[in-house]
C-alpha cells in the first residue's frame, strides 16, 4: 500500500464539481468540527469557504498557538549543486536553460556553511538539481561530513531516491526531507515535466514514504500552487500529509505552500493564486491538521509573510539565496527562482520579534554519534 | 500547621508547581514567570539548547535557584530518550531528566513501554528520573519498580489545555503509588491544576497555559496561587461530598436508640 491508490481514487472524482457543490452549512459544520474529516477540509478549501475567512483564522490561530506557541524556526536554503538532467518547464534549473552550471566542492562548502553559521542558524536545508552523476548520494554524504559541524539538523531537498540510499542519508547526519509533488494531477504532470528521472510521477509520489520508511524525522511535502488548479492541489497535498501522519506516526510531517514565482525561462501558471487563496489553503490545512508544520519560503513577500504569522505558518526561511555559492560568494548568477523577502536573517529575527513571535534558531540536537553516547 | 515540603530527588522544595520554556514568544519572561509563579524547578527541552548560541540561549534566562529538569522532546524510543540524557549531563545540565519518548507526532501520547525500559537504565546510572507518561497504574507500577524520583501522570493530551480528563485513573495513582505524582500535561486553567492539588496529587507541572496566556507573568501567578490553594485543601482535610442534604441516621439511627 502507498499513498498512489489514494491519489489515484480521487483523481477519477469529479473535484471541481465537488468544491462547487460546498454548502454554507458544510462549511459551518467543518469549522466546528472537533476532527475535521477529508470532507470537511475539502469544505474549507471551497469558494463556499471564502465568507468564512476571518472565523477559520479565529480557529487556525487559536489551534497554533496552542500547539506551538509564539514561536517560528527559522532555516536557510544552500544550493550545493544547479546541474540538472530533467526538463520541468516552469524551473529556472531546467536543463535547456542556458545558465552556468556549478557544484561547490568540500573547500568552497566549508565557506559557504561558516557564512551561513555566522548568522546564528542552526537549521539548514541543502538543495540539487536533479543530476544524480554529478551530486551523487555519495557527494551529498561527503558534503555531510563538514555540514555537520556547523548545523544540528540538516535536511535535504533533491532528487527522488531509494529507500537505502535515504538510508545512508540518515546515517550520515540528514534527518529531514522535503519534496514537493509539484501537482497531483497525473495527466498534467509529464507536460510540466517531459524528461528526466522526474517524470516518473509515481516514484516522486512515494519518495516521501520512502524516507519515512528510511528513518528520516521530519518530511516536508508541498505542491507547487499555481502549476494546477490549486484548490485541488492543495486538497490532494493535505490528504497525502494526512496519509503520512496515519501511517509514520513517529515522523514529524510538514507541508509547505509555495506558489509560482517567475525565473529563467517563458512559463506562465495556469492559474493565478491570489493571497486570499494561499491564506485560505493555510487556514483549512491548520484546521484540518492541527499537529502538521507549515512552512513559508521568501518566494513570499515580507508583508504577506508578517501578516500570516498569527494564522498556521510554523517555519519560515531567512536569509535566502538560490544561487549555487550565493552564501559565501557575491556576483550575478541565476538562481532557481525569484525571492521576495531579501532580508538578512538578522532583519527576519528582528521583525519577528517586533510581532511578537520567537525566532526558534535551534530545535534539535544530534543524538547519535557524540562523545558520550559511543 | 508544619510548613508543607516536598521532597523528590533527595532535595527539598516549598513550591509544588514545576514550569516550562516551551512556546513563549520571548523567553526573556521566563525570570518573571518563574518570579510571580514561585515555581522552583523548571523544564526545558535539551533540543532547544545551545550552548555556542550567537542570537541568545533559552538557558541564560532560566534563574540561578532553579532546579533544572532538561526533557528528552524528540525521543522516539527507550535508547533516545537515553542518549538525549546523557547528552544533557554531559552539557552540564545536572542529574535530573525528565523523560519524555513520543513516537506519535499527532497527538503526542508518551509510550509507557519505552519510557519504563530507559528510566530502569538511567535511573542505574545515577539520574533523578521523572517520567511522563499516561495515566496507567501498570505503567505507574513498572516506574516504581525501575527506580523512578516520581510518575508524571497526564492530565489530558499535552499542549491541549483541556484539563483533567484522567481524573479516574489519577485518583488511582494517587492512591497507590508511593512515589511523588506530579500532573503533567493538559492542565489548562488555575482551576483544573487546584483540583489536581485537592485531590492528593503532589504537584503539577505548567508550561502551555502559562506560555500561550495574553499575560504570561499573570497566569503563572494564578497557577502559583492555585496550586497552593489545592494544596492546603487537601491537607485540611475536605469534607465529604453528598448528593442529598443528610440530616440524620435513618438507617443506623436505631442503634444509639435506648
Amino acid at each position: 500500500m502507498s499513498f498512489y491508490p489514494i491519489s489515484d481514487e480521487y483523481s477519477k472524482l469529479p473535484l471541481l464539481e465537488k468544491f462547487e457543490s460546498v454548502t454554507e452549512a458544510d462549511v459551518h459544520r467543518a469549522i466546528s468540527a472537533t476532527t475535521a474529516s477529508p470532507e470537511d477540509f475539502l469544505a474549507m478549501l471551497s469558494p463556499a469557504a471564502i465568507p468564512f475567512l476571518e472565523e477559520m483564522a479565529q480557529k487556525a490561530s487559536q489551534l497554533t498557538l496552542q500547539n506551538f506557541g509564539k514561536t517560528i524556526q527559522l532555516f536557510t536554503p544552500l544550493y550545493l549543486s544547479n546541474y540538472c538532467t530533467n526538463r520541468c518547464i516552469y524551473c529556472g534549473f531546467n536543463t535547456t536553460n542556458d545558465i552556468p552550471r556549478t557544484q561547490l566542492e568540500p573547500s568552497q562548502l566549508e565557506e559557504e556553511a561558516q557564512a551561513i553559521a555566522s548568522t546564528g542558524l542552526k537549521h539548514l536545508l541543502i538543495l540539487t538539481g536533479d543530476a544524480r552523476k554529478k551530486a551523487s548520494p555519495q557527494y551529498l554524504e561527503s558534503c555531510m561530513e563538514v555540514l555537520s559541524k556547523y548545523f544540528p539538523s540538516v535536511s535535504i531537498e533533491i532528487y527522488a531516491m531509494d529507500e537505502n540510499e535515504y538510508a545512508s542519508l540518515v546515517k550520515s547526519g540528514v534527518d529531514g526531507m522535503t519534496m514537493f509533488q509539484e501537482t497531483y494531477n497525473e495527466e498534467l504532470y509529464p507536460t510540466l515535466h517531459p524528461a528526466g528521472p522526474k517524470k516518473d510521477f509515481r516514484y516522486r509520489l512515494d519518495a516521501p514514504e520512502r524516507s519515512c520508511k528510511a528513518g528520516m524525522r521530519v518530511v516536508n511535502i508541498g505542491a507547487l500552487l499555481g502549476l494546477d488548479n490549486w484548490r485541488k492541489d492543495a486538497l490532494l497535498t493535505g490528504i497525502h500529509a494526512s496519509y503520512l501522519q496515519k501511517k509514520y506516526p513517529d515522523v514529524d510531517v510538514a507541508v509547505s505552500l509555495p506558489r509560482m514565482r517567475s525565473h529563467a525561462g517563458t512559463f506562465k501558471p495556469a492559474s493565478i493564486v491570489s493571497d486570499q487563496d494561499m491564506v485560505q489553503n493555510m487556514l483549512a490545512l491548520r484546521i484540518y491538521l492541527p499537529r502538521v508544520g507549515i512552512t513559508v519560503s521568501t518566494r513570499e513577500s515580507p508583508d504577506f509573510r508578517e501578516n500570516i504569522l498569527p494564522l498556521g505558518v510554523t517555519k519560515m526561511s531567512a536569509g535566502v539565496s538560490t544561487e549555487v555559492g550565493g552564501h559565501s560568494q557575491k556576483g550575478e548568477k541565476v538562481g532557481q527562482f525569484d525571492i521576495s523577502d531579501e532580508r538578512s536573517v538578522e532583519e527576519m529575527r528582528a521583525a519577528l520579534i517586533k510581532h511578537g513571535y520567537q525566532p526558534v534558531f535551534k530545535d534539535w540536537e544530534p543524538i547519535g554519534n557524540n562523545e558520550v553516547n559511543k | 500547621m508544619s510548613e508543607d515540603i516536598f521532597e523528590i530527588g533527595g532535595l527539598k522544595f516549598s513550591s509544588r508547581l514545576l514550569t516550562g520554556t516551551g512556546k513563549y514568544s520571548d523567553d526573556s519572561v521566563i525570570p518573571a514567570v518563574c518570579e510571580s509563579s514561585g515555581s522552583q524547578i523548571i523544564t526545558v527541552a535539551l533540543r532547544r539548547v545551545d550552548l555556542e548560541s550567537k542570537t541568545g540561549n533559552v538557558m541564560d534566562f532560566i534563574p540561578k535557584h532553579m532546579q533544572l529538569l532538561p526533557n528528552t522532546s524528540g525521543a522516539r524510543t527507550a535508547d533516545e530518550a537515553v542518549r538525549i540524557a546523557r547528552l544533557a549531563r554531559a552539557m552540564g545540565c545536572g542529574d535530573w531528566i525528565k523523560i519524555e519518548v513520543i513516537s506519535d507526532s499527532k497527538y503526542l501520547l508518551p509510550d509507557g513501554y519505552e519510557t519504563a525500559k530507559a528510566t530502569e537504565i538511567l535511573a542505574k546510572e545515577g539520574f533523578v528520573v521523572l517520567p511522563y507518561v499516561n495515566a496507567d497504574l501498570y505503567i505507574a507500577r513498572s516506574l516504581v519498580d525501575a527506580g523512578a524520583a516520581a510518575v508524571m501522570p497526564l492530565g489530558s493530551p499535552i499542549g491541549t489545555n483541556r484539563g483533567l480528563k484522567t481524573r479516574e485513573m489519577l485518583r488511582i495513582l494517587i492512591e497507590e503509588i508511593s512515589l511523588p505524582i506530579i500532573v503533567d500535561a493538559g492542565i489548562g486553567r488555575p482551576s483544573e491544576a487546584c483540583e489536581a492539588m485537592e485531590m492528593g496529587a503532589d504537584a503539577c507541572l505548567v508550561n502551555t497555559a502559562i506560555a500561550t496566556a495574553c499575560d504570561p507573568i499573570m497566569m503563572a501567578k494564578a497557577f502559583g496561587r492555585a496550586v497552593k490553594a489545592g494544596r492546603e485543601a487537601y491537607l485540611s482535610g475536605p469534607g465529604a461530598k453528598h448528593r442529598n442534604a443528610i440530616a440524620s441516621s435513618p438507617l443506623t439511627g436505631f442503634l444509639s436508640e435506648g
